[in-house]
């Protein structure tokens, strides 16, 4: 039973990953950054039930404002970046190339 | 046994404070309208007045002990203490230090009142001031240390004034050149104060390293490392007080202004070596043979700068000369255990040297900073009180009775020959003489016969009082400061020699009256001759000879500065540029240079690894964080 939670919060953190490496699109990388959140997430409240404590319930809200939070700013920024350059495409924003 | 008093550490303080006043207002000022000048003589002045009133108190509640408890203490702070080595920053009179002390102000604080005169309308006289009042300070500080150390930090300080003050003309190279001469000349000197003070710490430090504690153990000290400490100590006494070989710095030292050589290179800095050489009476008096060769080098050293000064032009070298000669003599005595000679002749010396030196400021003030002898001439007329005050410095330093210097320098003589060194004497009845004559010949050449340049001479004027009158009182203390010290011959009873005697530890010689007798005879015909000669020679005016054979060698100071150029400085050089050009580039920068290679190398092998987009980054993430776990698991296993 607690596998299947875990497997599922595993699941949803490699394809937050895998979104974040493989999709160009700012928007796209966003959103799987907030997979890889709630991921986290369900990882927190399924060991919150195995261990009865209310902290990972408490680390999990806590998540979740962080998320609000960044979203507010992450939109923002992008914005801004499309302000800038008038693309969304990550590849065009490359100015830490060595 | 000895007392405190809780206003020595101010006597140094108050001309200090007073630097730091003045200096802060120049700097703050002297890039817009420059203060008025009447603002900094006052403030230059109180310092070393107020200075010279309390070291009169010391000399009088001195006075007041008994005579061998004459110590007055005052241990503000511990400077620093590092295993055995204890310092405290602590001031020390005793008889010694005391007359230094009231000498040293009255003078100081006289040279301050003459420089409202000398220096009125130059650029940066509150820079000036600021110097001269820091350097009273530092040779306060020297006199009244308590142990090596502190003396040590004024040695430094009387050093540094004495660079600034020497180049305090900086517009033209020259006197900045003159200054680091001075400067480096005296690092040479210093270098071997320090190591005499290293050896003496390691030798009798460790149970107190002040005066009195090192007086104690003095007798602990072993033949060898004695001896050492006390030839260490005398190289820095040659440095600082401008003996052989180290006495070049000093002739140049003249491209200061002139009370600046009266006060730090004639009257005070100079004499400290003296002064440090009868402070360690007690490790001198147990190595006679140390002593023995302090005497030769000082009287050869006399020898050597009188036939110098006997052929100079120019008025300051001509005095310049003269004191390096007197500072031969004050070893000559020192050397041979007469301390109190030795003393009472830097105690004299500094009231008709300062008086000669202020004398001939006047007369470069009066013609408009010349300073050739040939350009003078017939001046007694236009400048009576100069004439009449410098006559009396001529005669005390000229050793001619009852002047000042007479009573000092003959006592030194005396005592050589007392202390059995007949050549030493000799030697010294012969520079007497040789003394007699430059000096006149200056005092002839300046004040006698005709102008030889009429120009000059029709603007010549007495400078203002507040030059004439330090002149004055110098005068009377060059007249009459001998009565100090009267021997009993004359009636008297070496007072300075028995309030010096607690401080210093000396042995003074039975001889017959006829020797004394017979001494002062010899130097009293060497002086009487070495005028007649100058009398015979300039005394109705003379025209400027041509310099041939020896003259020519005398007035090129025997090429000495040239000799140390090419034997000492140009392999110096020629060494650094080695260094410079072979040494350096292929051995201590090779490794520097392979360091930033090697970093140039490698940042540009991990420059593929920057790509600049961000999920590739994101990857080096996974990857690390996918090392990271993979071990973490590993050790829970």
């Amino acid at each position: 039973m607690i596998q299947d939670y875990l497997i599922l919060s595993v699941i949803l953190f490699c394809l937050g990953i895998l979104g974040v490496i493989s999709r160009r699109n700012v928007f796209t990388v966003f959103m799987s950054i907030e997979l890889m959140l709630n991921a986290a997430n369900l990882a927190f409240i399924t060991f919150s039930r195995v261990h009865e404590s209310m902290d990972g319930h408490v680390m999990a809200m806590m998540i979740m404002a962080v998320a609000a939070a960044e979203a507010a700013l992450a939109l923002a920024v992008v914005i801004l970046l499309h302000k800038h350059k008038g693309k969304l495409d990550t590849n065009v924003f490359s100015l830490l190339k060595g | 046994m000895e007392q405190t008093a809780n206003y020595l550490g101010l006597i140094p303080l108050l001309p200090l404070t007073g630097a730091l006043v003045i200096g802060l207002l120049h700097m703050l000022t002297c890039t817009k309208k420059p203060l008025p000048e009447k603002l900094y003589s006052v403030l230059a002045c109180i310092g070393p007045l107020l200075s010279f009133f309390m070291a009169l108190v010391v000399l009088f509640q001195l006075k007041n002990m008994a005579p061998e408890d004459r110590f007055l203490s005052h241990i503000p702070f511990t400077w620093f203490a590092v295993g055995e080595l204890h310092v405290d920053m602590g001031f020390l009179a005793d008889p010694l230090s005391s007359l230094m002390l009231v000498f040293v102000t009255f003078i100081g604080s006289l040279i301050h009142i003459y420089s409202i005169g000398y220096m009125a309308g130059e650029e940066n006289y509150g820079k000036y001031f600021a110097y001269l009042n820091l350097f009273l300070g530092a040779m306060l500080i020297l006199v009244l240390g308590n142990g090596p150390v502190v003396m040590f930090v004024g040695w430094e300080g009387v050093g540094l004034c004495s660079y600034l003050l020497i180049s305090f003309y900086t517009k033209d190279t020259d006197n900045v050149l003159a200054g680091n001469k001075a400067f480096i000349v005296n690092r040479i000197g210093d270098l071997g104060f320090v190591l005499g003070m290293s050896f003496l710490f390691w030798a009798i430090g460790s149970t107190g390293f002040d005066f009195l504690s090192l007086r104690e153990n003095a007798h602990l000290l072993t033949p060898g490392i004695g001896f050492a400490i006390c030839l260490l100590l005398f190289v820095g006494a040659c440095g600082k007080s401008a003996q052989i070989p180290l006495y070049v710095w000093l002739p140049d030292a003249m491209a200061g202004p002139t009370p600046v050589s009266a006060l730090i290179h004639a009257a005070t800095m100079v004499t400290a070596g003296v002064y440090m050489v009868a402070r360690f009476s007690f490790i001198y008096s147990h190595f006679p043979s140390a002593g023995t060769i302090i005497a030769w080098v000082g009287i050869l050293t006399a020898l050597l700068a009188a036939i110098f000064g006997m052929f100079q032009k120019d008025i300051k070298k001509i005095l310049a000369y003269s004191t390096v000669s007197q500072l031969g003599y004050m070893f000559a005595g020192v050397g041979v255990a007469a301390y109190s000679a030795g003393i009472f002749h830097v105690f004299t010396h500094a009231f008709f040297k300062a008086l000669l030196f202020l004398g001939a400021g006047s007369v470069i003030y009066a013609l408009h900073h010349q300073q050739n002898i040939w350009k003078m001439g017939g001046l007694k007329a236009k400048m009576p009180i100069t004439y009449a005050t410098m006559l009396i410095g001529a005669l005390a330093l000229s050793g001619c009775p009852p002047f000042s210097g007479f009573f000092s320098k003959d006592e030194i003589l005396f005592m050589a020959l007392a202390n059995g060194h007949p050549g030493i004497w000799f030697i010294g009845v012969l520079v007497a003489g040789m003394t007699a004559y430059y000096t006149f010949r200056m005092m002839f050449l300046v004040f006698h016969g005709e102008a030889r340049d009429k120009q000059a001479y029709d603007q010549a004027h007495e400078p203002p009082a507040v030059m004439t009158v330090p002149l004055i009182i110098l005068a009377a203390g060059a007249a009459l400061v001998g009565v100090f010290n009267l021997p009993g011959i004359f009636g008297g009873s070496m007072s300075v020699s028995n309030w010096l005697a607690p401080s210093l530890v000396e042995h003074h010689p039975h001889v017959s009256i006829w020797l004394e007798i017979m001494a002062i005879a010899a130097s009293i015909a060497a002086v009487v001759i070495g005028i007649t000669i100058a009398y015979k020679k300039f005394g109705h005016g003379a025209e400027e000879p041509e310099f041939t054979g020896f003259a020519k060698l005398g007035y090129h100071k025997f090429y000495v500065d040239e000799i140390y150029n090419a034997a000492i400085i140009q392999p110096y050089k020629a060494i650094g540029s080695l260094i410079s050009r072979f040494f350096e580039p292929n051995v201590t920068d090779l490794h520097v240079k392979f360091s930033t290679w090697l970093y140039t190398k490698s940042g540009k092998a991990f420059k593929v690894f920057q790509v600049g987009y961000v999920r590739i980054y994101a990857i080096y993430m996974v990857i690390g964080l996918s090392v990271m776990s993979f071990f973490l698991s590993q050790s829970i296993n």
